[in-house]
């Protein structure tokens, strides 16, 4: 479980996220949705070692997350897919995947699923000797995924991973998502903008605005609340 | 014909050594984003070291690693003991750059304060005499062709290191992406820190290979490490292929200009060079233009 207590995050002066409370059982997908500047990505990053929280709680599996290094907490099984950015575009789609499990001494298990990260997305297989920036935007995205694989994730968090995708691409993109839920047992916590997509795959969701948790339910609670859709989500 | 083919030849040995400077200077530049002044401080100290065991032994092929060992030595410690804590401590990219300007001071000053200013001469483990052909000797000596296979094969070493194995792959990611390659479970730090002592390595390879015909004082890297840097930026700082093509087009060109043209012109065009390249390509020759992102 992800257990998230009190957390607060600043930047300089100004403070991006405030008193954030909610967790993530195993196996389940909670979905953190809200407009731009909300703090989604501030919470990924906090959790994934890339930033420093002011003051608060998290914990995965009852160890805590927060000020530790991105490289240790891969180590744990933490691995997060940050936004746009997310492949090294100077290198080919092959060292990408290599790059995932490049600290694994486990050598036979990285092979295997390096093969199947290639057998679910068979595009990267074609595209293995390429450099990773002559991919498409759903391409790139399927190789940060195929890469956090590779490294053995239990937590996967994603960034937006429907940033800058046509529509049907990003319902290719979550059902995949759906589909790794099930496949490797993983926890997902997923920051999303596109709320309507997000909720389609999330068990339960958490909505914030301005850095606080506006509200929390079931996914279906969430998408049938009028209110919130007017109010944060856009609609 | 022949004037012309020798002058090519001394070129590429002359370029060679630029190119191992240049290597040094883009590895350092790619992997923390430093532009290393005191690459040439860190060189001299390694090539006395060198000399320390030339004189000892006799022996240039035991100087030779030696000196390129103390020379990744001291890149390790001048990113550990320097770099790593000033990069910390400010955002401002600036202060790196000015400690390495101060750094280059400082080992100057203590190779001149331990081994003196006097021209000390590094014997060459093969003739510096021209090959004969016939008649004709051209001034391409088997030093020199010593020079190129020495540098051909770390060079080759580099890339194998640099393209076909993890510690590469890891080298590679953490210039391109830092962020990304942490997020993958590289120990960024470490191996920014195996980065320099790839360059100090290249660096102290250079040093020992420019210094028998050119004779070691606490200054005698300072040119190098300018030639070095024009290297760099004929190939665009970014890429190492293009720092080896740089040194060797620089080698080549300044060769030409001494032979056919004036020898007080030779390093006026070098810098003549330096110059036009920033104005008319920024990016290098060889590099891709535009600001390079993340």
């Amino acid at each position: 479980m992800l257990r998230i207590e009190k957390l607060s995050v600043s930047h300089g002066a100004i403070s991006a996220l405030d008193d954030v409370t909610f967790s993530v059982n195993d196996g389940e997908i909670v979905a953190v949705i809200g407009s731009n500047g909300a703090g989604k990505t501030t919470l990924l990053r906090t959790l994934s070692g890339l930033l420093k929280p002011k003051s608060g709680i998290a914990q995965w599996q009852g160890k805590d997350l927060l000020n530790r290094k991105p490289e240790n907490l891969v180590r744990e099984g933490i691995v997060h897919i940050s936004d746009g950015k997310s492949v090294i575009t100077e290198l080919s789609v092959e060292e990408n995947l290599v790059l995932g499990g490049i600290w694994r001494k486990d050598k036979e298990a990285v092979n295997k699923i390096h093969n199947e990260v290639l057998e679910i997305f068979p595009r990267l297989k074609e595209r293995s000797d390429q450099r990773a920036d002559t991919l498409s935007g759903g391409e790139r995205q399927m190789l940060a995924i195929g890469r956090a694989l590779i490294s053995g994730p239990k937590l996967l968090l994603l960034d937006e991973p429907s940033l800058g995708l046509a529509p049907l691409i990003i319902e290719q993109i979550f059902a995949v998502i759906s589909r790794l839920r099930k496949e490797f047992g993983l926890t997902v916590l997923l920051v999303e903008q596109n709320a309507h997509s997000a909720l389609g795959i999330a068990d339960r969701a958490v909505v914030i605005n301005l850095g606080k948790v506006v509200a929390e339910g079931s996914a279906k609670e969430i998408a049938a609340n009028p209110e919130l859709a007017k109010a944060y989500l856009g609609y | 014909m022949m004037r012309i083919f020798s002058t090519l030849l001394i070129g590429i040995s002359a370029g060679s050594i630029y190119s191992l400077m240049a290597l040094a200077l883009v590895l350092v530049w790619r992997s923390t984003r430093v532009v290393n002044f005191a690459q040439a401080g860190q060189a001299i100290l390694s090539t006395y070291i060198g000399y320390i065991v030339i004189s000892h032994t006799d022996n240039y092929w035991l100087a030779l690693p030696i000196a390129l060992i103390a020379g990744g030595f001291i890149g390790g410690v001048v990113d550990i003991l320097l770099i790593r804590p000033v990069a910390r401590r400010t955002n401002n990219e600036v202060a790196p750059i000015i400690l390495t300007l101060g750094l280059l001071g400082l080992l100057r000053s203590l190779v001149g304060m331990t081994w003196g200013g006097d021209l000390r001469q590094y014997k060459a483990p093969v003739t510096n005499h021209g090959f004969t052909f016939g008649k004709t000797t051209i001034p391409f000596s088997p030093f020199n062709l010593l020079i190129v296979i020495t540098a051909l094969v770390v060079m080759v070493i580099f890339t194998v290191i640099f393209q076909k194995t993890k510690l590469g792959l890891a080298l590679r990611a953490a210039a391109f992406s830092p962020e990304i390659a942490r997020l993958s479970g590289v120990r960024v730090d470490l191996v920014r820190t195996i980065g320099w002592m790839f360059a100090g390595a290249a660096g102290a390879v250079a040093g020992v290979l420019i210094t028998p015909q050119n004779g070691l004082t606490p200054n005698s890297l300072d040119l190098l490490l300018v030639l070095g840097f024009v290297g760099a930026v004929i190939g665009g700082l970014e890429s190492m292929v293009g720092a080896v093509i740089g040194g060797l087009v620089l080698g080549i060109g300044l060769a030409f200009i001494l032979e056919f043209v004036s020898t007080s012109l030779a390093f006026a065009s070098a810098f003549m060079v330096l110059i036009v390249v920033l104005i008319l390509k920024p990016a290098g020759i060889f590099g891709k233009a535009g600001p390079r992102d993340a």
